[in-house]
């Protein structure tokens, strides 16, 4: 434990809000190249944590741990596992192509790019905070730098849009942290101890009435950051108004940060609240999956378009975590990364649209192809990514989501994969209208072809699309330990109080049996 | 040789790439010899693989190779594995060597399209997953080949993207084949699920040794959910109207993917399993029904088409119908042997359209052709082998295989499936001399300034033609009663498992000593008398078949229109979920659950307008307050009580 890297990729950013502070903000160029070198070193510094990554060991690694507020147990406590490993290096890879993607902004371009940077600390922070005290101050920070994103260089509706994002968000998030105390002190009264770290919390043995309200307030703070259906309507709105990069970021990670408190907070706290919750949940998931898709083909706004498909998307994530066993959870996590990537990149594409014809409506399109096919091209790879075509990287997280799903209950997994023929209608109806045909609107008979950034953004993307989609092995076998480790946790907890306290509802417990997590009940199929 | 199959995948993989990357920097003969090359070496490749298994011991003949583990999560595993035994090795020959004459052909009719590199890209990327699909050793990198032939397929029937209607049969043909793709998935998860495998030979083994009766429920539904998968893929009623609307892709794509390989996929999956079909009987009937009837659909309605490549269509689709049949009925190697001779001849009859289209300057509609077996003689002849060995005469390939699907139907089925099948093949006897004969015999109705740029195609077109007439010629007598090759090399596939109730290959043998003689008869008969009628109509009295579609012109115009099922689909599935969409959006997600977002919004402003008022700033209210609310609480603390 020699370089403190999570620390490191934390701070940086910060570090080069300085560096930009002290730049004239008329040397647009020299900030956009600050901004974007930060970013690069923050990339590259992650990467470490990939590669020294030791996948057989569940606890958290890279830690680093010091005191910052003792009189109250507060800790400046970091760490990661195979469960948020990855949430940080899409996070540190996106944040560089976000940036890339902003090259056009104009518009007071110190603060955008400051906002950027401060946005980075704030995601990072929130996947490598293992004190709650902590996780909730980035978790609070980072909604400022999109508030602002949003509200200065969104769209028309900016400012309605951010209000939107931000109150909602807001609101949900004040009954978390109301459980964050609540916990805060349940810790003390079983302990005695005053303390916010979060692997003390998973020791605690919590009654299930506390469980249930304590779940519910965790559950609106990431039901809607998710979001799941009906939360979800601030989304459509403040993707429509970010700017291109606000989208990406939004889609790309900060989505993730509610699929991902699921998983850190939810299940390991709360396993059998969580447990009681499964069919809920999955209810949702379902509903927002084929809600999300058969909104999604209605739309003539492109990126409105992508917006609802985020919805469809993420209610596959949530089903497979709450499959409870590990193809659904490591589905869940692949799937998290493949929908930061494939949306992401959709985004970025919208975006590159919009630059080009000031306007994303699906009708001021049409036979683009012909025009530019190298962005045709790139088109086509991530649309495809994104409707889980097998061989990318979609389909690894999809089929693993629904493999976990249907162990659990073969109704919600059957139900779930009309969603796959929902996506391929909604994407390719889309693509269709936009890239093929003759050229009808004049304007589109100039358009031209990918420029080298715009190359070197998606360029990246592509490759990570097959590279998971071809060897996802790479990235399922870091996940490996923590999610058994998960399971475990959840498995034991659950039955330890299940005797107790849902003694009346034995077949919710299916599919966690004790020791071996990984159980297939011999010829006997829950429908 | 057999360690060599790798490079079966790798060749077509390289051009793909080579083409996808450089194509458009590259010269068009450059992109044509590096499709074409990667394809010929793939076949070479796979001759040697297939000696390589020859040389083998019979009941020795299987050979894998793991290539690397490729998804893995707890219990579950997938690898990309490859599988060599006689049925995919069988089926690497077809896919590359068909192949690999339907790429030569395109370097000819695909000379002068702008697409040039893009159409060999494509074409290479779904020879390798074709290959991919055959030669996968379990469900699920079966079904990455399954998919990407279907993107492929996808790619190249919107290949001239600026027409809509191409566009729009790409997107047809994606979304049909994703609904039956739903039923494949699903069907991997329970294979999984009750298996704890996705291997094809752990599951096999499984299932056979296992403790599933016949009949056992949840092998039905497995294969059921495959068969759903199959229906999509292979064009079977209720999900096969996407093939004739993939016409509108370039013709040696038709051959190739839309005739010859792709859409029998579904036919090799069956046969692939034929262990866990053979365990539900149920299954078996509903691939039979299913096979019989679309095979007497599709030709009912091929009856009256008057696109060239439209008939050729729902030709394919009633020749796949075959196939289901003879799988449906336990007949595997029936069902594989005549997806073998199909894909010689229907690649034939594709290609020969192609060049009859190529001739006449891109017509389609035979009303417009006629005359033409002078103008293009190579193209006649070979065509007119090709329509001889569709309608089953002795000695062609056509007959063969079907006679055996004919009389298999009989033996180990029962007498409605021959009778259903007895007709479809009088049907298509007639609707392909039809063809035949308004296409190349009697009066020319070409318009005059095509007429004059009738040319015969080029030699690159033409030899393919004659390879494949060849091989529709001789491609039967792998199959000879009594004597045939491919019952006993596909033997060790589909014979002798635990649970066949209709257990063995070679069945005509004992089965029934004196019918196959009498069958032949039979069928032949069949095929003459379709092709007679065909020869009245449409040369003797050519004035004949519009007098009858006016005498039944509500049959008639029920055939032309396709039963209207594209229609009733339109009705049933797409309208509604266009309008439960919009109508979700509007009146659900902006209306309601917006509404009650913004609603709370609104009324937390209401609020506080109401309670803003009582912040006056005037110390006299203020005051007043104060000495009202002590009152309050005076009276409160005395009287209270």
């Amino acid at each position: 434990m020699s370089v403190p890297i999570l620390t490191l990729i934390t701070f940086i950013p910060i570090i080069g809000v300085f560096f930009i502070l002290s730049i004239d903000s008329k040397r647009q160029e020299l900030i956009r190249v600050t901004a974007l070198l930060v970013s690069i070193v923050v990339f590259f510094i992650s990467l470490p944590l990939f590669f020294n990554f030791d996948s057989h060991v569940y606890d958290m690694q890279f830690v680093e741990k010091l005191r910052w507020i003792p009189s109250f147990g507060i800790y400046y406590y970091l760490g990661i596992d195979g469960i948020s490993l990855f949430l940080i290096l899409l996070t540190t890879f996106i944040t560089p192509l976000s940036i890339l993607a902003s090259w056009h902004i104009t518009k007071n371009v110190k603060e955008y790019m400051i906002a950027m940077l401060v946005l980075e600390t704030g995601m990072v922070g929130v996947f490598v905070s293992l004190d709650l005290f902590l996780f909730y101050v980035f978790w609070e920070l980072m909604l400022i730098p999109m508030y602002l994103l949003i509200g200065i260089w969104g769209g028309p509706r900016r400012i309605y849009a951010a209000v939107k994002f931000f109150i909602y968000t807001m609101a949900g998030s004040v009954f978390m942290l109301l459980a964050i105390i609540a916990l805060y002190f349940l810790n003390y009264k079983s302990t005695g101890e005053y303390t916010f770290n979060l692997l003390e919390y998973y020791r605690l043995d919590i009654s299930f009435a506390a469980q249930f309200w304590l779940f519910l307030a965790f559950f609106l703070a990431f039901a809607i950051k998710v979001p799941m259906v009906p939360f979800h309507t601030w989304l459509p709105d403040a993707h429509v108004e970010a700017p291109t990069a606000g989208s990406v970021i939004l889609a790309g990670v900060l989505l993730k940060m509610g699929t991902y408190g699921f998983v850190r907070f939810c299940l390991p706290l709360f396993p059998e609240a969580s447990h009681a919750f499964i069919p809920v949940i999955s209810w949702m998931a379902i509903v927002g999956i084929i809600y999300g898709a058969l909104v999604s083909m209605a739309q003539d706004d492109l990126k409105k378009l992508v917006a609802y498909s985020s919805v469809s998307h993420l209610g596959f994530v949530m089903l497979g975590i709450f499959a409870f066993n590990i193809q659904g959870i490591e589905g869940g996590i692949t799937q998290m990364i493949n929908h930061g990537l494939s949306t992401g990149a959709l985004f970025l594409i919208v975006g590159m649209l919009y630059e080009r014809r000031h306007t994303r409506m699906i009708a001021d399109f049409g036979g683009l192809t012909k025009q530019i096919p190298v962005f045709a091209t790139f088109f086509m790879i991530v649309t495809l990514s994104s409707i889980g075509l097998p061989g990318l990287n979609g389909f690894v997280g999809e089929f693993l989501i629904l493999v976990g799903a249907f162990k659990s209950r073969i109704l919600y997994a059957s139900l779930a994969t009309t969603g796959i023929i929902l996506a391929a209608v909604y994407m390719l109806w889309m693509f269709q209208r936009v890239m093929f045909g003759e050229i009808t609107h004049e304007e589109n008979k100039t358009l031209k072809d990918i420029n080298k950034r715009e190359f070197v953004i998606l360029a990246p993307i592509v490759l990570l699309v097959f590279w998971i989609g071809i060897y996802p092995n790479s990235f399922l076998r870091k996940m490996d330990a923590s999610v058994n480790h998960l399971l475990k946790q959840v498995g034991d907890k659950a039955n330890i109080v299940s005797n107790i306290q849902i003694h009346n509802k034995p077949e919710q417990l299916q599919g966690i049996g004790v020791p071996k997590i990984d159980i297939v009940p011999e010829n006997k199929t829950e429908w | 040789m057999l360690n060599l199959v790798g490079l079966i995948l790798l060749f077509p993989i390289i051009g793909t790439a080579i083409n996808g990357l450089f194509g458009k920097r590259l010269k068009k003969e450059t992109v044509g010899y590096v499709a074409c090359g990667s394809i010929g070496l793939s076949f070479f490749i796979s001759v040697l693989v297939f000696c390589g298994l020859l040389l083998l011991p019979p009941d020795a003949r299987l050979f894998e190779k793991q290539l690397f583990s490729w998804i893995e999560s707890g219990s579950f595993k997938a690898a990309a594995g490859l599988q060599v035994d006689p049925l995919s090795s069988l089926m690497i020959l077809v896919v590359t060597g068909v192949g690999f004459l339907i790429h030569i052909y395109s370097v000819g009719y695909m000379h002068n399209d702008k697409g040039y590199h893009r159409y060999f890209c494509y074409l290479n990327l779904f020879t390798f997953s074709m290959l991919l699909l055959v030669l996968s050793n379990n469900f699920l990198l079966m079904f990455i080949g399954w998919e990407a032939v279907g993107l492929c397929s996808y790619l190249l029937i919107g290949f001239w993207f600026e027409k809509k209607s191409a566009s729009d049969a790409a997107k047809k043909a994606f979304i049909v084949n994703r609904v039956g793709d739903f039923g494949f998935a699903l069907g991997i998860m329970l294979i999984f699920l009750t298996f704890h495998s996705i291997d094809f030979t752990e599951v096999f083994n499984a299932a056979s040794h296992g403790n599933f009766g016949v009949g056992s429920f949840t092998v039905t539904v497995i294969t059921l959910l495959l068969f759903m998968g199959a229906t999509g893929k292979s064009a079977q009623i209720p999900l096969y109207t996407w093939l004739p609307d993939a016409m509108e892709g370039p013709t040696p794509v038709s051959a190739l993917i839309h005739a010859a390989t792709m859409v029998t996929a579904g036919v090799y999956m069956i046969a692939r399993c034929n262990v866990l079909y053979t365990m539900s009987p149920f299954t078996m009937t509903v691939v039979a029904s299913i096979g019989a009837v679309t095979a007497l659909f599709a030709a009912s309605i091929g009856l009256v088409q008057n696109d060239i490549k439209r008939v050729l269509a729902y030709s394919t689709i009633s020749q796949l119908g075959y196939m289901f049949l003879a799988c449906g009925v336990g007949a595997f190697t029936a069902g594989i042997f005549h997806l073998m001779t199909h894909a010689f001849f229907k690649a034939l009859l594709f290609l020969g359209s192609g060049s009859v289209i190529h001739a006449l300057s891109g017509e389609q509609d035979m009303r417009k052709m006629g005359g033409l077996k002078h103008h293009i003689p190579i193209t006649y002849k070979t065509f007119l082998i090709g329509t001889v060995a569709i309608a089953g005469l002795p000695p062609f390939a056509g007959f063969f295989s079907k006679d055996e699907i004919l009389l298999e139907s009989l033996v180990r089925g029962n007498f409605i499936y021959w009778l259903i099948a007895a007709i479809a093949a009088f049907f298509t006897a007639f609707y392909m001399f039809r063809l035949l004969f308004m296409t190349f015999h009697g009066e020319s109705r070409v318009d005059h300034h095509v007429a004059e740029h009738i040319h015969e195609s080029p030699r690159n077109m033409t030899i393919p033609l004659m390879i494949l007439a060849g091989l529709s010629f001789v491609g039967g007598f792998l199959g000879i009663p009594g004597a045939s090759a491919i019952n006993n090399f596909l033997a060790p596939v589909f014979g002798g498992h635990p649970h066949t109730e209709i257990s063995g290959t070679e069945s005509i043998g004992h089965h029934s000593e004196g019918h196959p003689y009498l069958m032949m008869v039979i069928s032949t008969a069949i095929a003459v008398a379709g092709i007679s009628l065909a020869y009245r109509m449409y040369v003797k009295k050519p004035e004949m078949p519009g007098r009858l579609a006016e005498r039944f012109h509500l049959i008639y115009k029920l055939l032309l229109n396709k039963y209207y099922v594209d229609e009733i689909y339109d009705v049933l599935f797409v309208k509604p979920t266009k309008i439960i969409s919009i109508q979700l959006w509007k009146r659900v997600d902006a209306l309601m659950i917006d509404g009650s977002v913004n609603g709370i919004a609104r009324l937390v402003g209401w609020f506080g307008n109401i309670f803003r008022h009582l912040q006056t700033g005037y110390i006299r209210n203020y005051a007043f307050y104060i000495v009202a609310g002590c009152i309050f609480i005076i009276v409160l603390t005395v009287f209270g009580k």
